[in-house]
């Protein structure tokens, strides 16, 4: 348990995504069966414990330590699980193992459940009394997804990620042929229907890029505002994955449904209402929910539109030419309103592409994507065959408000911006941005932040309204969490605009104009 | 006489009308008595200045030569106006003290100052002194703090420079006594390579050097490239342009204050090292036990707590509510 504690605590307070695959590396490296397992799951968020509720956690530290001294304690800390795990008074240590931890949580009755943790709580150190009490309330928050978690395992030198992707689905914790494999031992069979297989991803380019190929090799389609699935059907089992591979099928039981198919089909996932794509924030609406209740269902609708086939009635694709997949996707009836075909455009020169880019049919068209005729299906993201060409971001000129300091590279210098917006004599913060200036800009901003600081809070500063910012996104959705009633995609600073006085930036209303 | 008429609260801090004297006063008085250096407790203009040697040689070092009109080293019992003082380790840091004040007839007072019962290699340890009331910091007053071994910490902070060699490590420290701590600790553990420290600490380092702490190789840490994986340097460093020059450090703090994580969260800290100079909540519970004083009071921190287990203990305690004192060296 000493080991699992101290790697959560550092994972806690550790920002940079390297260092926490670095950490968890090096863990999963030095910590042996089962409890490397057990803990990879327990940080993605893969183990099903029983969960302890935070009344029975009151309770038990009531028998410890008198009450008026608990809450004076818990108002202070501000969390009820790290509270208990401060003052529970120490008892014999004797480092009991994660799985011991584990098997506690997943095998004792209800009944039994108070009393055995106290048992375990005597038995750890401060640190790892939290690590089991966060394991034991389900909420470990140490930032660690299933998808890092692979990267993590990929760094120990056997399987690569697109190789752990494809199988991933079939295994369950604590994993340990999947260990075994890693360290040189077979590969274990994929035990799961409908499995997951690793995408192909297109790269960005530019006009400029294009005019060196010849417009005949390509195809090209619409770049739809959705997000990228792979759905899969097979032999009775359907699956809806992320193209991370993250199982997110619980969220769409309509199109769960709908797929009433035998394969394996790329493609992308739309709010779909009458025929009409919805922009992505009404799709954002259904995402990260374990169920779907049936008013969302009628008021949300989801659909797929498809693009291209892996396997189909047991054939597997991948190693055939684009235009041959094609030619099955085109022919392939799917049989339900829900599931259609992205269709092809017409264009002869890179430049009637570009006219038809620059002028799409709906507004949730992100631009347009450009495939080989004769790619074949290859996972990850090659350099050649597939390129998407983005429509150019949307800009407004906004005024820095607020600027805080940045972790690692960017220790010292004040590098998260919070930028608003003029409402009448106003500035209404309406996001923040990270990123988009160099180093040297940075440098430039930090100077500035310095010298216009009105106010401090901790290590946020208040600005003078002074330096205007040209800030580029994605996308905009209403947003009820933000004071500005909007929410950007993808937002960063595209522009410093020295020259510009705060005055003349953007108004909210030139941004509600864009919704 | 009764306790509170020998000694009470007043706008400029704890005063003993029989001994004319404040202890550890928050604004200039006539005469002075300090239990120990950090700037909350040993401040300029006063009068006439009692303390220990130590703490008379910071207070010159912080202040100048000139921050108070006359200087007197606490040596032994001494008597002033109606009353005898003496001074007595108090385990914080260098110089640190507790006073004793004892009248002809009524009880005898003893201010503890800030204090710490944990093994500190930089300073004398905390003497317990009989009394019949005992005047506590509360600082830590919560069972929520029980600070671990603080050589667990230090081996903390060393495998974190094994895991990310790399990376120059900023530990965060106070001048005075938490910079000196640190640096003691991780020799203790074994670290023999030269650290280095900012502009800051350098005065307050040299000073516990000449009074023979060793701590190892110190180097400057204010050229473009600082040579060491090690550098310590002021919390208030960390918002300055100073820190510009390491390109991925990895941020800590030494504090007792990162015992919880909302706290070590609220200051960006990646490597949160709970290292204190202050009691923490068994050691102060066990103090009060060993002492068994017929009366506590509180002076600043989370009094409630305090005074929660005092009742619980069925000890008469009360708040002195004193303000004027942050956490510096914290």
């Amino acid at each position: 348990m000493k080991a699992f504690a101290s790697l959560l605590e550092r994972l806690a307070f550790t920002p940079s995504r390297n260092a926490k695959l670095q950490l968890v590396r090096h863990y999963l490296e030095r910590t042996p069966d089962p409890d490397r397992g057990w803990a990879l799951a327990a940080m993605t968020g893969d183990l099903q414990l029983r969960t302890v509720t935070p009344s029975m956690l009151r309770g038990l530290a009531a028998e410890r330590l008198d009450e008026k001294l608990l809450a004076l304690s818990y108002d202070f800390v501000g969390d009820l699980a790290e509270t208990i795990a401060l003052v529970w008074p120490d008892g014999a240590e004797d480092d009991p193992s994660l799985s011991q931890a584990v098997d506690l949580l997943r095998t004792t009755g209800k009944v039994a459940l108070p009393a055995a943790i106290s048992a375990m709580l005597d038995r750890l150190g401060p640190s790892e009394r939290l690590a089991f009490l966060k394991l034991a309330t389900g909420n470990l928050r140490v930032g660690f997804s299933a998808r890092m978690a692979r990267m993590a395992l990929a760094g120990m030198g056997g399987p690569s990620v697109p190789d752990l992707e494809e199988l991933w689905h079939g295994l369950s914790p604590p994993y340990v042929p999947l260990f075994d494999w890693i360290a040189g031992g077979a590969r274990p069979e994929n035990a799961a229907r409908a499995p997951f297989r690793p995408v192909m991803l297109a790269t960005p380019t530019d006009l400029e890029e294009l005019r060196a190929l010849s417009p005949d090799d390509f195809y090209a389609e619409w770049k739809w505002d959705g997000i990228r699935v792979q759905a899969v059907s097979d032999e009775g089992i359907r699956r809806l994955y992320s193209r991370t591979g993250e199982d997110i099928s619980e969220a769409f039981p309509d199109v769960i449904d709908a797929m009433d198919f035998d394969g394996t089909a790329d493609g992308e996932l739309l709010v779909r209402r009458d025929g009409e794509i919805a922009p992505f924030g009404e799709l954002q609406k259904r995402l990260n929910r374990k169920s779907v209740g049936k008013g969302l269902l009628a008021s949300h609708p989801a659909g797929l539109r498809l693009y291209d086939l892996l396997i189909w009635l047991g054939r597997d694709l991948r190693s055939e030419p684009l235009h041959q997949r094609r030619a099955v996707l085109d022919a392939a009836d799917f049989g339900d309103a829900r599931i259609d075909v992205s269709s092809l455009l017409k264009f002869a020169t890179w430049d009637d592409l570009a006219k038809l880019r620059a002028d799409p049919p709906a507004t949730v068209i992100e631009g347009v994507m450009i495939k080989r005729r004769d790619s074949a299906y290859v996972s990850g993201r090659p350099r050649g065959p597939w390129f998407k060409w983005k429509r150019d971001p949307m800009v407004v000129d906004a005024v820095l408000i607020y600027a805080q300091r940045g972790h690692g590279k960017r220790s010292g210098f004040h590098s998260d911006f919070t930028f608003g917006l003029w409402d009448g004599p106003e500035l209404v913060p309406v996001g923040k941005a990270y990123f988009g200036f160099t180093d040297a800009e940075l440098r430039e901003l930090d100077k500035f932040v310095r010298a216009n600081t009105t106010e401090r809070y901790g290590p946020v500063r208040a600005l003078a309204p002074k330096l205007v910012v040209e800030v580029a996104f994605e996308g905009l959705n209403r947003s009820s969490r933000h004071r500005s009633g909007v929410a950007m995609r993808f937002p960063r600073i595209s522009r410093i605009r020295w020259d510009k006085p705060a005055a003349e930036a953007d108004h909210l209303a030139t941004l509600e104009a864009l919704l | 006489m009764r306790a509170d008429s020998i000694l009470f609260p007043t706008e400029s801090g704890l005063y003993c009308p029989e001994g004319g004297f404040h202890i550890d006063p928050l604004r200039p008085v006539e005469r002075a008595l300090i239990t120990h250096g950090h700037s909350d407790h040993a401040r300029s203009g006063h009068g006439a200045v009692m303390a220990t040697r130590e703490t008379l040689d910071i207070m010159r070092l912080r202040m100048g030569p000139d921050f108070a009109a006359s200087t007197q080293i606490a040596d032994g019992p001494t008597r002033i106006g109606g009353v005898t003082v003496s001074f007595h380790p108090a385990g914080h840091v260098l110089g640190s003290a507790q006073i004793a004040v004892t009248p002809d007839r009524g009880p005898k007072i003893v201010v503890s100052g800030d204090y710490c019962r944990a093994p500190n290699p930089t300073c004398l340890p905390f003497e317990p002194v009989p009394c019949d009331v005992f005047v506590t910091e509360a600082t830590f007053g919560l069972p929520v703090f029980r600070f671990p071994e603080p050589l667990t910490q230090a081996a903390k902070l060393l495998a974190s420079m094994a895991e990310f060699p790399d990376r120059q490590h900023l530990i965060g420290a106070y001048a005075l006594g938490k910079a000196q701590h640190v640096i003691s600790l991780v020799r203790e553990a074994g670290y023999a390579a030269p650290i280095a420290i900012h502009g800051a600490l350098k005065t307050l380092c040299d000073y516990y050097i000449g009074q023979g702490v060793d701590l190892g190789e110190l180097i400057p840490a204010t050229a473009d490239e600082v040579p060491a994986q090690l550098v310590i340097a002021p919390p208030s460093a960390f918002a300055s342009l100073w820190v510009q020059r390491f390109r991925d450090p990895v941020i800590g703090f030494a504090s007792g204050w990162m015992a919880v994580r909302a706290r070590a969260r609220q200051r960006g800290v990646e490597l949160p090292l709970i290292i204190s100079d202050h009691v923490d909540w068994p050691s102060l519970t066990a103090t009060l036990t060993e002492l068994a004083p017929s009366e506590v009071w509180v002076t600043h921190g989370t009094e409630d707590g305090v005074i929660r287990w005092c009742e619980l203990a069925q000890t008469p305690a009360r708040p002195l509510r004193l303000v004027g004192y942050e956490d510096e060296a914290e």
